[in-house]
């Protein structure tokens, strides 16, 4: 029993009381702040690692950017004071029926890595290594970059779609078509998803 | 350190002590830090403000946020009733605890830190990118509309910085080469011209704007929307009262010396003064010479701590908009600009080139400041008949 096995425990035992918090929590925010604490724990399991980029990555993605915006989209889109999430016993069961076979998935993988001795204590290598071999500046000259780039421009595209089709709609039609204006005034409202 | 006390104790006492030992030393720090840039703060503005800011408190008023804080904590800790009173109470620590575990990796001279960790500026950017989940939640807690406001502003604003600001590190990283914030320091050794502010054209101008992107995800004005007092009472900290909105403060002085810090090791030359000829830790020893490193540093965060409260009691507010428009349309071309020169500076330039320009722009800097502080010393007019005496005062 070592401190790295106690610190393990205590750092599981906070991110698995945490994500128990999540389901269990009936308002939005509150449930996004115990999701805050399930990744910052897991942000600690990866230190506790030695993979101090994972977890600062974890940190600036989920914690820094995604939990940010959920707790953003609550605050702008709520109606009353604090949003409520009423849970039906439906939910309950499809929701207990996936975990639980996730979890019987993820014990049954790692309980077979162990027993076939693939765990090794090497010292981690870092993340310079991986940049280097995205480069091709290691492995042989063998390079990884284009595929990366592809992917991130690829990202990139998406990103300038979605902003495009959620960006608010001008009323250029009613410009330019004035006269129907009168008309068929309650059909442009609803095109421009304006609520009257 | 570690080593050290494992040879009176087993070892995982040793690291829990070591990691007591460092995060005590870091706290007081911090405390005492958040301490003086109070009293600071408000000589500053007093100064600037033609008033002489608090006197009456110990020598030159030193000992006013000591009254402060003996107010605020006898201050009733009050919470409004239609707050979510659990998450309204965590807030304001949350807000901390991110801003203080950045100082877990910044060092404060050469081996002088709690934990190296080897991809130092990402970890310290990323535990600071949590802060803002502490004042988003006691804006949305709150359950007043200002401190909703306010939080929102917070959210949009911080989240948007962040972009112009990352990209802004990654400049001097391309140049250093390393994301180890103790080798980033260690590779500007020697002469000023030497720091990576002067490296190039390119980095000049991305320590500007690092500068102002992190005065901006602090929430210092002129970006300081979240907490607008002309227009939302008082932005998220508008139902916090006694200690927990001390907190705030002591989050927001925090995070003001880590970018600060960030911005020294990355820009000006860490914890080196620039004009010794020799390393302080082979002069002096290991303890004599990182005490000297420890003062280099924390004097230059301080300075530039002190610049950003020029900034605030200078500059007017902005509104939500410009805003939003001077990060987006302009901080995020510039610094996406200033990423693509300093690749093509550093690939394709002859280093004579390199060389005459770290000269011209580390003397040059170097004389505006001489300049700058000559005129301190300028002859100002005589104050009108019947007249106070105020900015019109001989020195």
């Amino acid at each position: 029993m070592n401190l790295t096995v106690v610190l393990f425990a205590v750092l599981a035992a906070v991110t698995a009381a945490s994500a128990v918090g999540v389901a269990a929590s009936r308002s939005v925010v509150r449930a996004a702040v115990w999701l805050l604490f399930t990744l910052i724990g897991v942000s600690g399991l990866y230190f506790l690692l030695g993979a101090e980029f994972l977890g600062a990555a974890q940190l600036i993605v989920y914690v820094g950017g995604t939990m940010v915006l959920m707790v953003f989209g609550v605050m702008i889109t709520n109606q009353g004071p604090f949003a409520v999430l009423r849970t039906k016993p439906v939910e309950w069961a499809v929701g207990g029926v996936l975990a639980g076979g996730l979890f019987v998935l993820l014990a049954t993988a790692s309980l077979n890595l162990v027993s076939s001795g693939k765990t090794t204590d090497d010292p981690l290598p870092g993340i310079s290594p991986i940049g280097l071999s995205f480069l091709g500046v290691e492995d042989g000259g063998r390079s990884y970059l284009l595929p990366f780039e592809v992917v991130s421009v690829h990202l990139l595209v998406v990103l300038v779609a979605a902003a495009y089709l959620a960006r608010a709609k001008r009323r250029v039609s009613q410009v330019a078509s004035g006269k129907e204006q009168g008309t068929n005034k309650e059909d442009t409202r609803q095109e421009q998803g304006v609520t009257p | 350190m570690t080593d050290w006390l494992a040879e009176y104790m087993p070892h995982w006492a040793a690291v829990l002590v070591a990691a007591g030992v460092a995060a005590g030393v870091l706290v007081s720090f911090v405390g005492l830090a958040a301490f003086l840039y109070i009293w600071g703060e408000r000589k500053v503005s007093g100064r600037i403000q033609d008033r002489l800011g608090p006197t009456r408190v110990g020598p030159f008023g030193l000992l006013q946020s000591l009254a402060d804080g003996i107010k605020l904590i006898t201050k009733e800790d009050t919470a409004p009733d239609g707050a979510d009173k659990f998450l309204f109470r965590i807030a304001p620590y949350l807000a901390f605890v991110a801003s203080f575990a950045a100082f877990v990796a910044i060092p404060f001279g050469a081996g002088l830190v709690a934990q190296p960790v080897s991809t130092g500026v990402f970890f310290v950017l990323a535990v600071l990118s949590t802060e803002v989940f502490g004042v988003m939640l006691a804006g949305y807690a709150s359950g007043s509309k200002w401190s909703l406001f306010g939080g929102v502003r917070e959210a949009a604003q911080v989240v948007s910085y962040e972009v112009p600001r990352s990209l802004c590190v990654l400049v001097p990283v391309c140049v250093l080469g390393t994301l180890d914030l103790t080798k980033m320091g260690q590779q500007q050794a020697g002469g000023f011209w030497n720091w990576i502010a002067f490296h190039d054209p390119f980095n000049f101008a991305a320590f500007v704007l690092f500068f102002v992107t992190a005065t901006a995800g602090c929430k210092r004005a002129p970006f300081d929307l979240a907490e607008a007092e002309s227009e939302l009472v008082a932005g998220f900290h508008t139902e916090y009262s006694g200690f927990r909105w001390s907190v705030f403060f002591l989050a927001e002085y925090a995070s003001m010396f880590a970018v600060s810090g960030l911005a020294v090791l990355m820009f000006l030359g860490g914890w080196h003064t620039g004009f010794l000829p020799f390393e302080p830790t082979e002069q002096f020893g290991f303890w004599g010479g990182s005490a000297l490193n420890a003062a280099v540093f924390v004097g230059k965060c301080s300075l530039l701590v002190v610049v950003m409260m020029w900034l605030r009691w200078s500059l007017p507010r902005l509104r939500i908009d410009q805003v939003m428009m001077t990060c987006l349309k302009y901080f995020l071309p510039i610094s996406c600009g200033l990423l693509v020169g300093v690749g093509v500076w550093q690939l394709y330039l002859h280093p004579l080139i390199g060389l005459y320009t770290k000269y011209v722009l580390g003397f040059g800097t170097l004389l505006f400041g001489l300049g700058v502080f000559a005129s301190l010393f300028t002859p100002k007019g005589v104050a009108p008949r019947r007249e106070l005496e105020g900015v019109w005062a001989k020195v």
